[in-house]
C-alpha cells in the first residue's frame, strides 16, 4: 500500500508545483493560441458542411454524397489518429518551411476532424427550423439560398449555441493532442518537467490550468442551455 | 383572365388531394373554398403558389403558365401572395424586418423605400406601434395581420389566404377578417380557404364547395349557402350549421 505521504510528495508536491507553473502557463499559451486560430477555422468550415449537406437542389446530389462519406470518416476515427496521420504525415512528404510544421498541420487536423463534428450540430440546428419558416420564405420569392441565409440559418444557431460551445470545451482539451507530434505546449511541458524531477506534480498544475478554463466554459454552457428552456419551454412542471 | 387551373392534379403518395381542378377567376375576384377538413382547400392554394408541385394539369396567371416544371419559381412568387394559418412570421425579425426583408433582398428597394412602404401599410391596418416589437410579443390577431401586411407590401397580384383565423382565439377573428374586407375594396384577387361560413358568404364574389378533391357546387353566396344543388354541398352545410359554425 502506498503510504499518504509518498502520494502527496510525487503528486502533491507544494515545492514543484510552484516551479512548474510560471513554465506550465507559458506553454499554455501555445494552447490558447492553437485554439483561438483553430475555432473559426472550424465554425466555418462546420458551417458550409451543414448548409452543403442541408441543400435540396437535386443538382448538388453528389455534393451531399460526398459530405456525407466525409463527416462519417472523420468522426468515425480517432482525433488522434488524424493528428498522426497529418501532422506527422504532410510534413514529411518533403514541404518547406514554414510548410512543414508539426504545429501547421496538427491544427488542420484539429480543423478537419473538429469541423465534421460540428458540422452535426448545426445540421441538427438546421433541420430543427420547423418547414413552414422555409415555406413563408420562399412564398415571398426569396430564393433557396436567401432562405437559408437569412431565415433558416440565424435560427439554427441560435439553438445550437449551448451544444455549439460543449463541443468547444472538448476541443479545447483536445488541443493538447497536439503536443503528441512535438510542439510544447502545455501537456508535453508537464511531461518534460515530470522526466526531469521525477514527480508527476506537474500533471496536476496542468489540469488545474486546464480546470480553470474548462470549468467556467461548462458552467455558461449550463447557463445557455437552460435559458433556452426556459424560453422555448412552457411552464415547468414540478 | 387572372388566374386558370385546368385539371390540377396532386396526390401525396397515394393519397389524392386535388383530382381534377378547373377554375377560371377574374382580376379583382373574391373566390372562397369551403369543405371540409381533408377536401383539398390548403393543397389548392399551395399549388398556386407553387409551394406543391402538381402532378398534372395546368396553372396560368395572366394566360402565362406557370406550373411548368422546371420554372423559376421565385419571380411568380413575387406575384402571387400567401397567408398561412399559423401566420409563419420569422421569429428572430421584429415586425419591421419581417416586412422589409423581402422588399430589399427581392424586390431590391432601399432601406428608405421599404421602411416607408413598411410603414404606410402598418399605419392602415393599426399595427404602427408594433414595428419593433417582436412575433413573440404579439397576440396571435396581431401576427396574423402582420403576417397579411408583409405578403401585401409585395404589392401582389393575387392573394391566397389560408384558414388564416383557423388559429386563432375567437375573439382575435374579427380583427382579422376586418383586415380582408379592407382589401376587398381595393381591387386585389383573392383566393380564400376557410372555416368560417358567415365571412365566406359576406365577402366572397364566388364560393366553391370542395369534396374529395374536386369542386362539387359553385356559384354566388346567396346560391350556394341558401339554395345548394349538390347533395354533398346541402351534407356538409347542414354538419357546420349543426355545431353552429354559420
Amino acid at each position: 500500500m502506498p503510504r499518504w505521504d509518498r502520494v502527496k510528495e510525487s503528486f502533491f508536491n507544494g515545492e514543484r508545483l510552484i516551479d512548474s507553473l510560471p513554465r506550465l502557463l507559458d506553454a499554455f499559451v501555445l494552447d490558447i493560441k492553437i485554439f483561438v486560430w483553430s475555432t473559426p477555422a472550424i465554425i466555418a468550415l462546420a458551417l458550409v458542411l451543414a448548409i452543403a449537406r442541408s441543400s435540396r437542389n437535386p443538382a448538388l446530389f453528389p455534393v451531399r454524397i460526398f459530405v456525407i462519406g466525409y463527416i462519417d470518416i472523420m468522426r468515425g476515427v480517432p482525433v488522434i489518429l488524424w493528428i498522426y496521420l497529418i501532422g506527422f504525415g504532410v510534413p514529411g512528404v518533403g514541404l518547406e518551411r514554414p510548410f512543414n510544421s508539426p504545429l501547421l498541420w496538427g491544427s488542420v487536423a484539429l480543423v478537419l476532424t473538429y469541423g465534421a463534428y460540428i458540422a452535426e450540430v448545426f445540421r441538427a440546428g438546421i433541420d430543427s427550423v420547423h418547414e413552414s419558416q422555409r415555406a413563408a420564405s420562399r412564398s415571398l420569392g426569396l430564393s433557396n439560398s436567401q432562405t437559408m441565409r437569412f431565415v433558416i440559418l440565424p435560427q439554427a444557431i441560435r439553438r445550437v449555441v449551448p451544444p455549439l460551445m460543449n463541443d468547444l470545451v472538448s476541443l479545447q482539451k483536445d488541443v493538447a493532442l497536439v503536443s503528441l507530434i512535438g510542439p510544447i505546449e502545455i501537456l508535453r511541458q508537464a511531461n518534460i518537467d515530470k522526466a526531469k524531477f521525477a514527480n508527476f506534480t506537474p500533471y496536476i498544475g496542468a489540469a488545474i490550468i486546464f480546470l480553470m478554463i474548462t470549468i467556467p466554459l461548462t458552467r455558461t454552457t449550463d447557463y445557455l442551455l437552460a435559458r433556452e428552456r426556459k424560453r422555448t419551454s412552457a411552464t415547468r412542471v414540478r | 383572365m387572372k388566374l386558370e387551373l385546368r385539371n390540377v392534379r396532386k396526390s401525396f403518395e397515394e393519397r389524392v388531394v386535388l383530382a381534377g381542378i378547373d377554375l377560371e377567376v377574374n382580376a379583382g375576384e373574391v373566390v372562397s373554398f369551403i369543405g371540409s377538413s381533408g377536401s383539398g382547400k390548403t393543397t389548392l392554394l399551395r399549388c398556386v403558389n407553387l409551394l406543391e408541385p402538381i402532378d398534372d394539369g395546368a396553372i396560368f396567371l395572366e394566360g402565362d403558365e406557370i406550373s411548368t416544371i422546371g420554372r423559376d419559381p421565385n419571380p411568380i412568387r413575387r406575384r402571387i401572395g400567401i397567408v398561412f394559418q399559423s401566420f409563419n412570421l420569422f421569429p428572430h425579425m421584429s415586425v419591421r424586418r419581417n416586412i422589409t426583408l423581402a422588399l430589399t433582398e427581392v424586390l431590391d428597394k432601399s432601406a428608405q423605400e421599404a421602411n416607408a412602404t413598411t410603414h404606410s401599410l402598418l399605419k392602415r391596418f393599426n399595427l404602427d406601434e408594433k414595428i419593433d416589437a417582436y412575433p413573440d410579443q404579439l397576440s396571435g390577431g396581431q401576427q396574423q395581420r402582420v403576417a397579411i401586411v408583409r405578403a401585401l407590401a409585395m404589392n401582389p397580384e393575387v392573394l391566397l389566404l389560408d384558414e388564416i383565423t383557423s388559429a386563432l382565439d375567437p375573439e382575435l377573428v374579427g380583427e382579422v377578417l376586418d383586415v380582408v374586407r379592407e382589401l376587398k375594396g381595393s381591387g386585389i384577387t383573392m383566393l380564400i380557404a376557410t372555416h368560417e361560413m358567415n365571412f365566406a358568404r359576406e365577402i366572397s364574389d364566388r364560393v366553391c364547395f370542395l369534396d374529395a378533391g374536386r369542386i362539387a357546387e359553385q356559384g354566388s353566396p346567396e346560391q350556394i349557402f341558401t339554395n345548394p344543388n349538390d347533395d354533398r354541398t346541402k351534407q356538409f352545410l347542414r354538419r357546420v350549421q349543426a355545431v353552429g359554425k354559420t
